[in-house]
């Protein structure tokens, strides 16, 4: 991979990062932070597979590639642990409001 | 001996792994689960501790696939000074919690058989993952390591099943996820620059420039706001109030005390030669932050969970002190010990005096401290323990808090440091207001005490007990001291006398 | 282990573990806890003087118990001549304070607590006298102040709570301060341990100006306990404290404490010629002298009895702190010597402050008129404790303010004659007023709440303590220059910190 397309997979992976950073503390809706997470995560492994296409041989770098999988699995578990999380709150909250108009 | 500390190195993180899988599939089994930890644990960490005592520290590789790929394990002195105190909190945390989620009395109380059902694999899980964090080698399995005991500690305050225990965990949930990501793009640069992940490799190979400044500054962010340093704090009084008792307790003695550990061998082992004493000075600066911030907040709270989560906030910031205290060679050995005994000190008194509040809690019904006059006058034995667990955490002698504000009082003075000597005093005599605050209501006059729930003994007497280790424990700390030797990034004197004008 | 140091941990040893046990008894036990106590109290007195005879003959003794907390740093228990002092003035008025308690809290609640902590009191003080090196002597003196608390705060009022919170403010400040003058210490010198004549005399040269900043820490933070202006604060509001506790504290265990500290510090960690060279004993005395003055004044000043021999105590523990400050083995004397004598003089005065008390409800000089035909035998143990204070012959007083007086000649200070004298007078305008009182004015028709006792003017373990008290007081005062009195001991120790 060239240079050019190397620093700009790496901008790219980066700025990913800073939105979703931006995402998951900035906005007060719970959905859209996990979004923002998962958006971060993606930057992240952007960031590896650059990193992993950086080497003469045609084949990458499999490290940073294993690397991201495991990346992947965490995020899954994180977003659903994140999710279930949500979806409890939400029904409380919807118990409580409707306990309170009654 | 190699085979038996690999054996000992897969009891203690296979076994709780398959346990953990075991206690959720045969939930009403959890006794028996529970009981097999116990001598399984405890045999494993003095084997790894008899071994490097023996040998000195040494590395494992998994599979037999040695680095630069593979995944290494390392046992020196640091890793088995946690892993005694992980075991150590974790089986007094169980004993704890066998009688903590049947404190009712009413039988058939659903949500606490499913409370109970889903602690232990969750217990179990977390124990896996902090023993798996100690003995890693590498950044990346630290990442790996640090982010199951995050899912675990997570998973577990929200057992406590309530409004402000979901939102804390979610909360926590968040702060954990951003710190860890912060984190893995620093691993992502950091193998980009150096192709390896294995910390004695980059400690010998890293050198300062942009990407590996950023990488530091990535990590280091993420870590921080995992360990709750100030102003990163705000996720851990909420999260560590509002989870059940033996929940807060290993959060506060352990699961923050993770990623404090990984700092640790950032800092002083893969990118040593990174650190500036500007850095340095930073880290210690918000650490005193900490310190001063976590006691005022203690000071003024209504509730005691909360006092005891904010005195956490202030605790840790005393283990960020290692950082400009431990630049010189000379007492870079006394700043190391005196924060890693003082580590293990907050964890056995942290622990003990969650598990007391917790009592307290259930006996009264309630936890606000201004009318807390009766119960104290009826659980003895957990405001007694409440008490020893405070003369630690002020650090009177001659607990093991004592030992630690020690050195790291005679690390500071040698070096001339005159104002973190003065912090470290200050710091002791906020805790010591926070900690009268509570016990003073043990001794006003009171006509009818009263007793909403009663208290199973062996409540009380955990609590007690690890109270007791943490003074009790001062009276050995040269042995932890000489265990701390192995393997530790600075060699001298373990107390330094300044012998120069 | 040698004999010495079995002996040590029996000594204590025979005060933690009946506090132990006593924490689990029942509160109905009265039996049991009394036993408990009294047993305790009578092994310690008897392991002490086996100590106290071990000491004498074998006066070379190197620390008897060490135990390493860290590489190079230990804690050390051991016995030397000054050790003995203070170690036997504690078992004695402990075991007849200790009676004193067992009458006077009859029917209070909650004594199995309060015995408890007396225990750990008393385990601290003695631990304190018993400590070879500066570290130990820091663990036991916070050992003290976090068993004392629950002492003053027993009857749980709020005033009681006020004065607690006071004392343990005081007292931790002054431990925080202790902590680092210690640490601070350590650091440049090592292991600190107790050695006659000083062990500084190295850093003299390279050190002066650490080495006098860490004495005035170690003076202030000593200074706490031992009521020094303007420290003292704390000890008129712990006066709600039952009236056992008062003797302990103010006879014993915390003034003495303190004074003790001071002591150590002066002649076994600087040694006192190092001091006079650094030209840290003449503040020093000045310090002293101003609390005595200060204290003897505001005692002029208070009707409630418990107060107005609180100021006594500020004034009359400065005594033992003006001994040290001064150059020469008469004024060593005289302060060491006072360390006995205040402590069963004061100690007999509180006894009779409890009785008046506990008898009849009677806290009060001016409420004392003609007290002593109802309680002629306490009145006449507080008036010669009383004249002892104000320093009459032949009463242990009059043999330390003549050896302090001596000791200023000696020591080219002649201006400590007047505050000796003022001193004096001072006292004599305080305490003579209450005994003529109590002996020459026409008490009242009827005494507001009196409590009858029988046959004795008032319970038996109220007044069998003072009364062996001012027995003590008049031998030490007659049988001073025998060769078995305090005074002998006290030349013992003079002797050998001056190097003969």
């Amino acid at each position: 991979m060239t240079e050019i397309a190397l620093i700009l997979y790496l901008l790219a992976g980066g700025l990913l990062f800073v939105i979703g950073f931006y995402g998951v503390w900035a906005p007060q809706e719970l959905l859209r932070r996990i979004l923002g997470l998962n958006i971060m995560g993606s930057g992240v492994f952007l960031v590896f597979i650059a990193i992993a296409a950086q080497t003469r041989d045609p084949i990458p770098d499999p490290v940073p590639h294993a690397m991201v999988l495991t990346g992947i699995v965490v995020s899954v578990c994180g977003t659903g642990l994140a999710l279930a999380l949500v979806a409890r709150i939400y029904s409380m909250t919807r118990d409580e409001s409707e306990e309170r108009q009654q | 001996m190699n085979s038996a500390s690999q054996a000992a190195i897969s009891a203690l993180i296979l076994g709780p792994l398959i346990l953990a899988v075991l206690a959720f599939v045969y939930p009403r089994q959890w006794r028996w689960l529970c009981l097999t930890t116990f001598p399984l644990l405890s045999s494993a960490v003095l084997m790894l501790a008899w071994q490097v005592f023996s040998s000195g520290p040494f590395r494992i590789s998994m599979g037999g696939w040695t680095k630069p790929l593979g995944i290494e394990l390392r046992v020196d002195g640091l890793a088995v000074f946690l892993l005694i105190i992980t075991t150590g909190i974790g089986l007094g945390v169980m004993l704890y919690a066998m009688r903590y989620f049947e404190r009712d009395s009413k039988p058939g109380n659903v949500d606490q058989i499913q409370r109970q059902a889903y602690f232990w694999p969750l217990c179990f899980f977390l124990l896996a993952s902090l023993n798996a964090l100690f003995l890693s080698a590498d950044i990346f399995n630290l990442y790996v390591t640090l982010e199951l005991t995050g899912f675990s500690a997570v998973a577990l305050i929200a057992l406590a099943g309530k409004g402000p225990a979901l939102t804390a965990a979610l909360r926590y949930l968040f702060v954990s996820l951003s710190g860890s990501l912060c984190y893995l793009l620093g691993v992502a640069l950091t193998y980009g620059m150096y192709a390896t992940v294995d910390t004695s490799l980059l400690s010998s190979e890293v050198e300062p420039n942009f990407v590996m400044w950023t990488a530091l500054i990535l990590m280091t962010g993420g870590l921080v706001a995992k360990a709750a340093l100030f102003p990163i704090h705000f996720w851990l009084p909420s999260a560590h109030a509002n989870a059940p008792s033996p929940v807060s307790a290993l959060l506060s003695a352990l699961v923050v005390k993770g990623s404090f550990y990984i700092l640790l061998r950032l800092w002083f082992e893969a990118f040593d030669a990174l650190v500036t004493p500007a850095a340095a000075y930073l880290l210690g600066w918000l650490g005193v932050a900490a310190i001063f911030w976590g006691s005022y907040k203690a000071l003024i709270q209504p509730r005691l969970k909360l006092l005891v989560a904010y005195s956490t906030v202030a605790q840790l910031g005393y283990l960020f002190l290692v950082f400009p205290l431990a630049l010189t060679e000379s007492s870079g050995f006394v700043a190391w010990s005196g924060c890693l005994l003082f580590l293990g000190a907050h964890a056995c008194a942290k622990t003990a005096m969650f598990l007391t509040a917790g009592n307290i809690l259930h006996a009264a019904g309630h936890d606000r401290i201004r009318d807390l006059d009766g119960i104290t006058h009826v659980l003895p034995v957990s405001v007694f323990s409440f008490a020893l667990s405070g003369i630690s955490l002020v650090g009177l002698p001659p607990s093991s808090g004592f030992v630690a504000k020690w050195l790291l009082l005679n690390a500071s003075l040698t070096q001339g440091k005159w104002a973190w000597a003065a912090v470290i005093i200050l710091g002791s005599l906020l805790a010591a207001a926070y900690i009268m605050r509570v016990l003073t209501h043990a001794f006003t006059r009171v006509a009818e005490p009263e007793l909403t729930n009663p208290i199973p003994p062996v409540m009380e007497w955990t609590g007690f007990t690890l109270a007791l280790l943490a003074i009790a424990l001062g009276f050995f700390s040269q042995w932890s001291v000489e265990l701390l030797r192995f393997g530790a990034p600075f060699t001298g004197a373990a107390f330094s006398v300044s012998v120069s004008p | 282990m040698s004999v010495e140091g079995l002996l040590i941990i029996g000594i204590l040893l025979s005060s933690f573990l009946p506090g132990v046990i006593i924490f689990f008894l029942r509160e109905e036990n009265h039996l049991g806890r009394s036993f408990l106590n009294l047993l305790g109290a009578g092994i310690k007195l008897i392991l002490v003087a086996v100590l106290l005879w071990e000491v004498y003959r074998f006066p070379d003794q190197v620390d008897a118990i060490r135990w390493s907390i860290l590489p190079g740093i230990d804690l050390a228990l051991g016995a030397d001549a000054t050790s003995i002092l203070f170690v036997t003035l504690s078992s004695v008025l402990w075991l007849l304070t200790t009676i004193y308690a067992i009458g006077y809290l009859e029917g209070a609640p909650h004594r199995s607590r309060f015995f408890g902590f007396f225990s750990l009191c008393v385990t601290a003080t003695v631990g304190i006298a018993l400590s070879a090196n500066l570290l130990t002597f820091l663990v036991f003196y916070e050992l003290l102040t976090v068993s004392t608390y629950p002492l003053v705060v027993h009857r749980g009022t709020a005033e009681a709570m006020a004065g607690g919170k006071m004392y343990l403010t005081y007292t931790l400040i002054g431990g925080a301060v202790l902590l680092l003058g210690v640490a601070w210490l350590y650091s440049l010198a090592g292991s600190v341990e107790f050695a006659e004549r000083g062990v500084l005399d190295s850093l003299v040269a390279s050190h002066s100006w650490e080495l006098k900043v860490i004495f005035w820490m170690l003076i202030a933070a000593f200074g706490v306990k031992t009521a020094l202006v303007p420290l003292h604060g704390w000890l008129p509001r712990a006066m709600v404290a039952p009236a056992p506790v008062s003797a302990l504290l103010h006879a014993v265990a915390v003034v003495k404490a303190g004074a003790f500290g001071i002591v150590r510090i002066v002649y076994d960690v600087y040694g006192i010629q190092t001091a006079a060279d650094l030209e840290l004993l003449h503040p020093l005395a000045i310090i002293a002298s101003i609390t005595i003055v200060y204290g003897s004044i505001r005692a002029l000043f208070q009707d409630e009895l418990k107060k107005r021999l609180a100021y006594s105590t500020v004034s009359q523990v400065s005594y033992i702190v003006l001994g040290t400050a001064m150059l020469g083995p008469l004024a060593t004397t005289g302060g060491l010597v006072h360390l006995v004598h205040q402590g069963i003089l004061k100690i007999t005065l509180f006894f009779g402050a409890g009785n008046y008390a506990e008898t009849l409800n009677i806290h009060r000089v001016s409420a004392m008129n003609g007290i002593g035909r109802r309680l002629p035998l306490t009145t006449i143990a507080f008036s010669i404790s009383a004249l002892g204070m104000i320093g009459l012959p032949p009463m242990a007083g009059y043999v330390s303010k003549s050896y302090l007086q001596a000791g200023a000649i000696q020591a080219g200070e002649g201006w400590v004659l007047w505050v000796l004298g003022a001193s004096s007078l001072l006292n004599a305008a305080y305490f003579l007023p209450i005994l003529f009182r109590a002996w020459f004015l026409k008490p009242p028709v009827e005494w507001p709440e009196e409590r009858s006792f029988g046959r004795w003017e008032t319970h038996w373990m109220l007044l069998v303590p003072p009364l062996a008290t001012s027995v003590l007081v008049l031998y030490a005062g007659l049988f001073a220059e025998s060769p078995f009195s305090p005074l002998a001991w006290v030349k013992l120790i003079a002797a050998r910190e001056s190097g003969e």
